[in-house]
Order: C-alpha cells, then sequence, then structure tokens
C-alpha cells in the first residue's frame, strides 16, 4: 500500500481562488463557525454533500455562513480553515432524525449533530473546540 | 509511519484554539469509503484554467514552470477524471486574495489560480510561475517556503484531500511549523516535489513532479 498524501492547511487565503458552489434548491441553514474561545472563525471553508448534492460556501467575518441543505435526514459537511492541519468531517441531522451514525455517538453529545428549527430556517453551529464541541467523525 | 500532521501542533500557533479536543469519533472505515465524494461537475474546468500564465494580457512575472505529476489512491490505482484546484502566492509571495496584507507587488498578469481534471491515468499538469516565500505572523520572522496549494477530491469522502506542495532545496523548510507539524520525515517528504528534467521544456521552463496518492479502500486513516 501506498502511504496517502499529508494533508495541510487550506490557510488564510483561499478566497480568492476556490469557487464558492450555491445549492440552487434546498432548505435554508443558517450557523456559525466558532473557535474554543467562543469567538468566530471568519475564515472557514465548508462543503456540504450528498450523493448529488453538493454545495461550497465560507464563512464570513462573524463565521456565520448559510447553505441550502437537501431534506434527507443528514449531509456530510467537511469544515477547513486555518488552524486546521487536517480537515474535519461532520454530519448535520435533521430535527428528529437519528440512524445509526448518530447512534454510535455518546448521547450527550449528540446534539451537536442536530440542526435546531429557529423560525422556519434550520441554525447549525460548529464548535471546533471546547464547550459542546462537534461531535467529528472519522 | 506517522505521516498524517495532528490537529494541534502548537508550534502552529492557529491550531490552538481550533484544533478539536475529542479524538474523532471513528466510523467504520466502509463509511467513509462507501460515501461518494461531492459531485463537482459545477465547478466549471476549462482548458485554460491549466496554464495560470495565460489568464490575463500579458505574461506573468516570475520563473515559469511545469508543475505535472500523477495521482493515484493508496492502492494503486489512477484516479481519473478527478478535479484538482490549485492556488498560490506570485512570484513576489504575495496572493491576489484581499485577506493578504503582505507588502508585496501584486502582477497584474497573475490570479494565482488554477484547476484541471486528471486524464485517464491519473494524471496532470499546469503551467505556471514558482511562488516566492512570504512572511506571516506565526512567530518572530517567521517565513512560509514557496508553496503551491492542492485540493483534490477522489471518488470517496474518504479521499478528499487539501494539502501543499513544496519545493526541493528551500532553506526554509526545516523551518517551517505547517510542513514540521508531519511527524515522520519521510512523510514531510511527501510533500516535497522533485525537479524533473524530462518535463523541462528547453528554452522555455523548468519541470517539477509532485506525485499524489490518495486514501483508497484500505487505508485507514491515523487518529
Amino acid at each position: 500500500m501506498r502511504p496517502p498524501t499529508p494533508s495541510q492547511t487550506v490557510g488564510p487565503f483561499f478566497g480568492f481562488a476556490l469557487p464558492l458552489v450555491p445549492a440552487t434548491d434546498g432548505l435554508r441553514v443558517e450557523g456559525q463557525v466558532l473557535d474554543g474561545a467562543g469567538e468566530p472563525v471568519a475564515d472557514a471553508l465548508l462543503e456540504v454533500s450528498r450523493d448529488e448534492h453538493f454545495a461550497r460556501c465560507r464563512t464570513d467575518e462573524e463565521g456565520a455562513f448559510h447553505f441550502l441543505a437537501p431534506d434527507v435526514p443528514f449531509v456530510n459537511v467537511t469544515v477547513f480553515a486555518r488552524g486546521l492541519l487536517r480537515h474535519l468531517n461532520t454530519r448535520m441531522y435533521l430535527p428528529g432524525e437519528s440512524n445509526e451514525v448518530l447512534e454510535r455517538v455518546e448521547p450527550d453529545r449528540r446534539h451537536t449533530l442536530v440542526a435546531v428549527e429557529k423560525g422556519g430556517v434550520l441554525r447549525f453551529d460548529i464548535r471546533l473546540q471546547g464547550q459542546d464541541e462537534t461531535v467529528f467523525f472519522l | 509511519m506517522e505521516i498524517e500532521p495532528p490537529y494541534l501542533f502548537p508550534d502552529y500557533q492557529a491550531t490552538q484554539l481550533r484544533a478539536p479536543r475529542h479524538a474523532p469519533t471513528r466510523l467504520p472505515d466502509e463509511w467513509f469509503h462507501r460515501t461518494p465524494g461531492p459531485v463537482f461537475g459545477r465547478i466549471a474546468v476549462r482548458p485554460e484554467d491549466a496554464d495560470l500564465t495565460r489568464q490575463h494580457q500579458g505574461e506573468p512575472l516570475g520563473e515559469r514552470i511545469i508543475l505535472s505529476g500523477r495521482v493515484t489512491d493508496s492502492d494503486g490505482r489512477a484516479v481519473a477524471n478527478t478535479l484538482v484546484e490549485i492556488w498560490q502566492a506570485n512570484a513576489a509571495g504575495r496572493y491576489l486574495d484581499p485577506v493578504d496584507d503582505h507588502p508585496a507587488p501584486l502582477d497584474p498578469n497573475f490570479t494565482g489560480a488554477g484547476r484541471c481534471l486528471t486524464d485517464g491515468e491519473g494524471r496532470y499538469r499546469f503551467v505556471t510561475v514558482k511562488p516566492g516565500a512570504y512572511p506571516w505572523r506565526n512567530h518572530t520572522n517567521a517565513w512560509r517556503p514557496a508553496h503551491v496549494h492542492f485540493s483534490l477530491f477522489g471518488p470517496a469522502l474518504a479521499s478528499r484531500l487539501v494539502t501543499q506542495m513544496y519545493f526541493p532545496g528551500d532553506p526554509l523548510l526545516p523551518l517551517d511549523p505547517i510542513l514540521g507539524s508531519i511527524p515522520d520525515p519521510k512523510g514531510r517528504e511527501l510533500l516535497i516535489s522533485s525537479f524533473d528534467m524530462e518535463t523541462t521544456e528547453p528554452e522555455w521552463a523548468l519541470g517539477y513532479r509532485w506525485d499524489i496518492v490518495l486514501r483508497g479502500r484500505h487505508a485507514t486513516p491515523a487518529e
């Protein structure tokens, strides 16, 4: 077996180069990426995928992002940022949804993977570190 | 051989508040390998996107280079028709990105972003200029070695790779905490391209070769 090429951070300067890909249809999801001090991560890149659905978005100076997600129980969310030497894989589940992957997660951390409905919009925050740290998968 | 960087590497300061403290939740390998990667057909790839020296009226300043290599998976199979995206600083060490405030000149003839699809045998090829080193504020007198950022998808969620390619003989390599985050020196070598006479074109451009290996079905990611 050949060793896979190691990962390196996406760095801070990807914005001019990597095209963002807005989804055209789906449920509106809004959230923030936060660091271990609770501060916004203003330079994160997110990829949201599930089967044929793919969206790529980035955070703004408030760490805020939004994307459209297909109406399926979960989507895969990949997080890239300066300071992340390896990207992080997580999932966003719709409220009330579960499956065997969610059931593998310690019960007191499962809520970090489930979007919350607020006024017709789904809210899904990603906490890289600290209290309510999002569950990441490998 | 421990070749993946850790999440937390204190010498690279930005990891300190961004690295998760919990170990990742391990899913059976099949989960990631069976999960198809993003469908990237929505990112347009034009033939001219692979030549970063021909995206403007004039030619960019700097040492013209041809960057090429082959993408395989860790089981040795070619990864054909996969999207390769690259981005880099110009020859003066400045990114076009609005976030970059390094006082080195922008080059009106250089954007520094390219993309291509691998061919049937997994080969890619870019024409560009050699990027310059640039300072960053990680520690006193910190300089990034010259590098080109690479992003590849491959067939599965497990094969997604974002990394950086370096140049051989760069005196900044042993001083860089981002490359240095990779524990095993053999792992660091995997990110350093080779100067290559075979792809060097006479009277035109220097060739650098760099092969990329994406995680295949049998590769288990280290924690």
